[in-house]
C-alpha cells in the first residue's frame, strides 16, 4: 500500500501551494464567506468532491480517493476486497463490541450505576477498530476523556471497563480511575487523560522511550509503536505542536490520530480554528498529513497500516485526521442543543458498523447470519460485564491511601523488589540507605 | 553580592553576636574540616547524575541546553560526552512538551530526569507535572507508576527579577503522590539526588542557584557511589536547646541551630515534633512567600501534636508578600536576613515573661 503515502513523502512543501489546488470555499485564504461561523453548509467532506484534482502534484493526499481509485482499478471479475472474511469478522465484532458498551454505558448511567463525567464513543467506532487492531500488545495507547472504546480495542476485558466505571474495586483501575483514566499495564494503555492535550506528550514519550530502547539499549528488534488519539479541539493547543515538532524532530514511532468530529461540546470546529483542514498541520512540522474518512473502517484501516509500517520503519511520525461524528452528545450530561438535526441524520446513513455489514454482505465475505451470532455473542459479554460490574464490591476503606507512591516510605527499592524499610536489619540512620 | 552567609563554628547560644554576618570567605570552615576534602553543590550533583546514568541506563536527562552547552547552570557538565546525545537530550523551549515527554517514557519503562532551567519554567509544564505524574500511581491503581525526577533551580537568585525568583517548594509540597526534596549542602545534594533517581515515584527536587557554587566538607562515605540519603528524613544540623527552627535549602545557612528539612513532602513531622518537645518554641524559616507556605504546615502540625509542650506562639519567618523586586536593596528587605531569625528567636524565648516584668 505504499501508493498512498507515496504522494505525501514530501514535506519540503509549503501548505500554501496546495490550497491553490483546493476548493476554493474551503481554503480560509480564499474564502468568500467573511467568517466562518457556526455554518452548518460548510462540511470537510466538500473536499472529496475535489479528490479527483488533488492527486500526485499535492504532499497532501485524500487518501480515501487514491483507496477508491485503487478498487476501481482491478479487474471486476475478481473483486480486489479490502479483507478477508476472518479480518472483517474481527473489525465487525470489534466494532460492535464498543457500540453496545457504549450503549449500555449510556444506560447505566441513567439508571444511576454511573456517574460523573461519561463521555461515549457512538459513531467513531471505525476510528478505534480500524487503528488499534494493527497493534501489538506492546505498542501503547493513549487516549482522552473518551476512551473506553480505545481500551476495549487494544484487550482489556469488557467485565474490567464496566467495573473501573460503576466504581468497584475489580475495575481495570480499582475503582480509582473512573471513565475518564483507563489504564491498563497489561495491555500497554496509557490513559485516560480528562485534560485534552494531555496525552499527547505521555504519547510521544512512550515512542521516545521505544526509540530508546532500539538505539541505546540496544534491544534491537523494538519496534514498538504509540498511537495517540485525540479530537479537532485539542489540534488547536499548544501540546499538540509542541509534539508534532518534537516527534518530526526525533523521528519518534508515534502516529497522531486526529478524531476529528467536528465539535468541542458545543463550539464547533469551524469556529475555533484558523485553518479547519487538520491534516496540514503535518508538513508544516515535517511528517506526512493525511485525511481519511473515518466513518469506513477499511479505509482507515489502511492508511493505519501504512502509518504503523511507516513508524515500525523508522520513518518516523505520521499525522492523520479521520473525519468522524459522534451520534450522542459530548458527555452524557450535554443537552446537545447545537448541532443541526439534518448533520446527525447525514453521519447516521454513513454509521460505519452499516457500512462494514453492507460491504461484507454486498462482497459475499459472510451471511447476515453470521453477524447476527456475532451481535448476540457480544450482547452476551456486555450484559455479562454489567452483572460482573453490579455483583462486585465496592473498594474498602483502606483502599483510600493506597497506590499514591510506588514506594510510600520514600526509603527506595532494593536490589531484591522489596522496600527497604522492610528489611529487618534497616536503621534510618542518614547515610548508606 | 551577598552570597551564603556561613555559620561560626564553636560558638553556642543563640546570642546575637554568635550570628553575626561571617564574610563569604572559607578560611574559617577550612581550618575545621576533618577529612579535607571539599565539593562544590554542583559538583556534587554533577557527579551524582554521572554515576547514576552509568549504573542504570534507562537513566536519561532531558531538558533545554542540558547537551552542548553543559548545562545552563554547568551542573550536566560532561555528560553529553560521556553518555552521547541519546541520552542527554537537549530540548527546543518547549516545557509542557518535553515534561510530558519524560513523564510518557517513565510510564513505559525508563527514568528521565528532566531539568527546568528553573522552576519558575515549570509553570509552563505544571499540568504533567501534577496531572500526569503525580496522579498516574494512584488513578492507575499501582499499575503504572512514574520514575521521573524533576529538578531545577529554585527560589530567588541575585537580581533577577519577579518571574525569576518564586519558590515553589510549596506548590508542589501541597500535591499528593509528589515527593519534593530541597537539598542544602553538598552532601545533601549527592545523597537526596542518588536517592530521587532511584525512586519509583515522581519527585521534585528543588536546588538553588546560588547554593550551586558553595563548597562544603564531604567524608568518604558521600562519595561513595552507593551513598544515599533517604527520602522523609530531616536532619539536625546542631541540637539547639532554647528554640527549633527548621528551615531549608539556603536558608539553613543562616541559623547555627538548624533544624535541615531536606524533605519537604514527605514533611519529617516526628524529628520537628520530637525537637519541639524538647525545646518548647518553633520558628520555620523560608524564602518563599507565607500565605500557605511551608512554614505554615509546619507550625499547624506542631500545633496539632506538640500543642501541650510549647511555650511560646509558633513563628513563621518566610519572603515579603510582594513579587520579587529588582532594586537591589529592596530585594534584600524582600527575604529573610539573619536577623530577622535572630528576632524571631528571641522573641520566642522571651514571650513567656510575664507582662508585669516588662512594665
Amino acid at each position: 500500500m505504499s501508493s498512498a503515502f507515496s504522494a505525501i513523502n514530501t514535506v519540503q512543501r509549503p501548505p500554501h501551494a496546495s490550497v491553490s489546488q483546493e476548493n476554493p470555499s474551503v481554503s480560509p485564504l480564499r474564502s468568500s464567506l467573511p467568517f466562518l461561523g457556526s455554518n452548518h453548509k460548510l462540511r470537510p467532506n466538500s473536499l472529496h468532491k475535489n479528490g479527483a484534482s488533488i492527486r500526485r502534484q499535492s504532499s497532501i493526499v485524500a487518501v480515501s480517493d487514491v483507496v477508491k481509485e485503487k478498487k476501481t482499478k482491478s479487474s471486476s471479475s475478481l473483486p480486489n476486497l479490502l479483507i478477508t472474511k476472518q479480518e472483517g469478522l474481527v473489525l465487525y465484532e470489534d466494532m460492535i463490541l464498543g457500540r453496545a458498551f457504549e450503549d449500555m454505558c449510556a444506560q447505566m448511567y441513567y439508571r444511576g450505576k454511573m456517574f460523573g463525567f461519561v463521555h461515549l464513543y457512538n459513531g467513531q467506532e471505525a476510528v478505534s477498530t480500524g487503528f488499534i487492531k494493527q497493534l501489538k500488545k506492546e505498542d501503547c495507547v493513549v487516549s482522552t476523556y473518551r476512551d473506553h472504546v480505545h481500551a476495549l480495542s487494544k484487550g482489556v476485558p469488557a467485565r474490567a471497563v464496566m467495573s473501573e466505571l460503576f466504581g468497584k474495586t475489580t475495575g481495570c483501575c480499582r475503582g480509582q480511575g473512573g471513565s475518564m483514566h483507563m489504564f491498563s499495564g497489561e495491555h500497554n494503555v496509557l490513559g485516560g487523560f480528562a485534560f485534552i492535550g494531555e496525552g499527547i506528550p505521555v504519547a510521544t514519550g512512550a515512542a521516545f522511550t521505544s526509540k530508546y530502547k532500539r538505539e541505546v539499549l540496544k534491544e534491537a528488534d523494538c519496534d514498538h509503536v504509540t498511537m495517540a488519539f485525540f479530537g479537532d479541539g485539542t489540534a488547536n493547543n499548544g501540546q499538540f505542536f509542541e509534539c508534532l515538532n518534537m516527534a518530526a524532530l526525533w523521528k519518534l514511532p508515534i502516529i497522531f490520530v486526529v478524531e476529528n468530529n467536528m465539535w468541542a461540546i458545543g463550539m464547533s470546529h469551524l469556529r475555533a480554528t484558523s485553518d479547519p483542514q487538520i491534516y496540514k498541520k503535518g508538513p508544516a512540522f515535517g511528517m506526512p498529513g493525511v485525511h481519511v474518512d473515518g466513518m469506513d473502517v477499511l479505509k482507515v484501516r489502511e492508511v493505519a497500516q501504512e502509518a504503523v509500517a511507516r513508524a515500525r520503519r523508522g520513518d518516523g511520525p505520521t499525522l492523520v485526521e479521520c473525519e468522524t461524528y459522534r451520534f450522542r452528545g459530548h458527555s452524557l450530561a450535554d443537552p446537545d442543543e447545537l448541532r443541526d438535526p439534518a448533520e446527525k441524520a447525514h453521519y447516521a446513513t454513513r454509521d460505519p458498523i452499516t457500512a462494514l455489514k453492507k460491504y461484507m454482505i454486498e462482497n459475499n465475505l459472510v451471511e447476515e447470519a453470521e453477524l447476527k451470532a456475532i451481535e448476540k455473542k457480544i450482547d452476551e459479554v456486555v450484559e455479562e460485564a454489567v452483572e460482573f460490574a453490579e455483583a462486585s464490591p465496592v473498594p474498602v476503606r483502606s483502599q483510600l491511601l493506597e497506590n499514591v507512591f510506588a514506594d510510600p516510605k520514600g526509603f527506595g527499592i532494593a536490589p531484591d523488589g522489596r522496600y527497604r524499610c522492610e528489611d529487618p536489619k534497616f536503621t534510618e540512620g542518614t547515610a548508606h540507605v | 553580592m551577598w552570597g551564603i552567609i556561613r555559620q561560626k563554628v564553636g560558638t553556642g547560644g543563640i546570642s546575637a553576636p554568635s550570628m553575626e554576618r561571617i564574610r563569604p570567605a572559607v578560611s574559617a570552615w577550612r581550618c575545621y574540616s576533618s577529612s579535607g576534602k571539599e565539593m562544590t553543590v554542583r559538583d556534587a550533583l554533577n557527579s551524582a547524575l554521572d554515576e547514576e546514568m552509568s549504573a542504570d541506563p534507562k537513566v536519561y536527562v532531558m531538558g533545554e541546553e542540558v547537551g552542548e552547552y553543559q548545562g545552563a547552570y554547568k551542573i550536566t557538565k560532561g555528560l553529553l560526552d560521556k553518555y552521547g546525545p541519546e541520552r542527554v537530550v537537549d530540548t527546543p523551549i518547549t516545557e509542557a512538551g518535553f515534561a510530558g515527554i519524560g513523564v510518557g517514557s517513565a510510564y513505559y519503562g525508563l527514568r528521565p530526569v528532566i531539568e527546568f532551567m528553573t522552576f519558575n519554567f515549570s509553570m509552563q509544564a505544571i499540568d504533567h507535572i501534577i496531572n500526569s505524574a503525580a496522579k498516574s500511581n494512584y488513578m492507575s491503581a499501582g499499575q503504572i507508576n512514574v520514575p521521573i525526577v524533576f529538578r531545577g533551580p529554585n527560589g530567588a537568585a541575585a537580581g533577577v527579577g519577579a518571574q525569576h525568583s518564586q519558590c515553589f517548594a510549596a506548590w508542589y509540597a501541597s500535591c499528593p503522590g509528589l515527593k519534593v526534596l530541597a537539598p542544602y549542602s553538598s552532601e545533601d545534594a549527592r545523597g537526596l539526588l542518588k536517592a530521587a533517581i532511584r525512586d519509583p515515584d515522581p519527585v521534585v527536587f528543588l536546588e538553588n542557584e546560588l547554593l550551586y557554587g558553595e563548597s562544603f566538607p564531604v567524608s568518604a562515605e558521600v562519595l561513595d557511589s552507593s551513598f544515599c540519603l533517604p527520602i522523609g528524613k530531616a536532619k539536625i544540623e546542631r541540637e539547639g536547646k532554647d528554640v527549633t527552627i527548621t528551615a531549608f535549602s539556603k536558608m539553613v545557612g543562616y541559623a547555627l541551630k538548624v533544624i535541615n528539612l531536606r524533605s519537604i513532602r514527605p514533611l519529617d513531622r516526628a524529628t520537628i515534633n520530637a525537637s519541639v518537645r524538647k525545646t518548647n518554641r518553633l520558628v520555620t524559616v523560608e524564602e518563599g512567600f507565607a500565605q500557605h507556605g511551608v512554614g505554615a504546615e509546619i507550625c499547624t502540625s506542631v500545633i496539632e501534636d506538640s500543642f501541650g509542650y510549647l511555650d511560646a506562639p509558633v513563628e513563621r519567618i518566610s519572603g515579603a508578600d510582594v513579587p520579587t523586586p529588582y532594586a537591589a536593596n529592596l530585594e534584600r528587605m524582600a527575604f529573610p536576613q539573619i536577623e530577622d531569625i535572630v528576632r524571631a528567636a528571641q522573641r520566642a524565648c522571651f514571650r513567656s515573661v510575664p507582662m508585669a516584668a516588662a512594665a
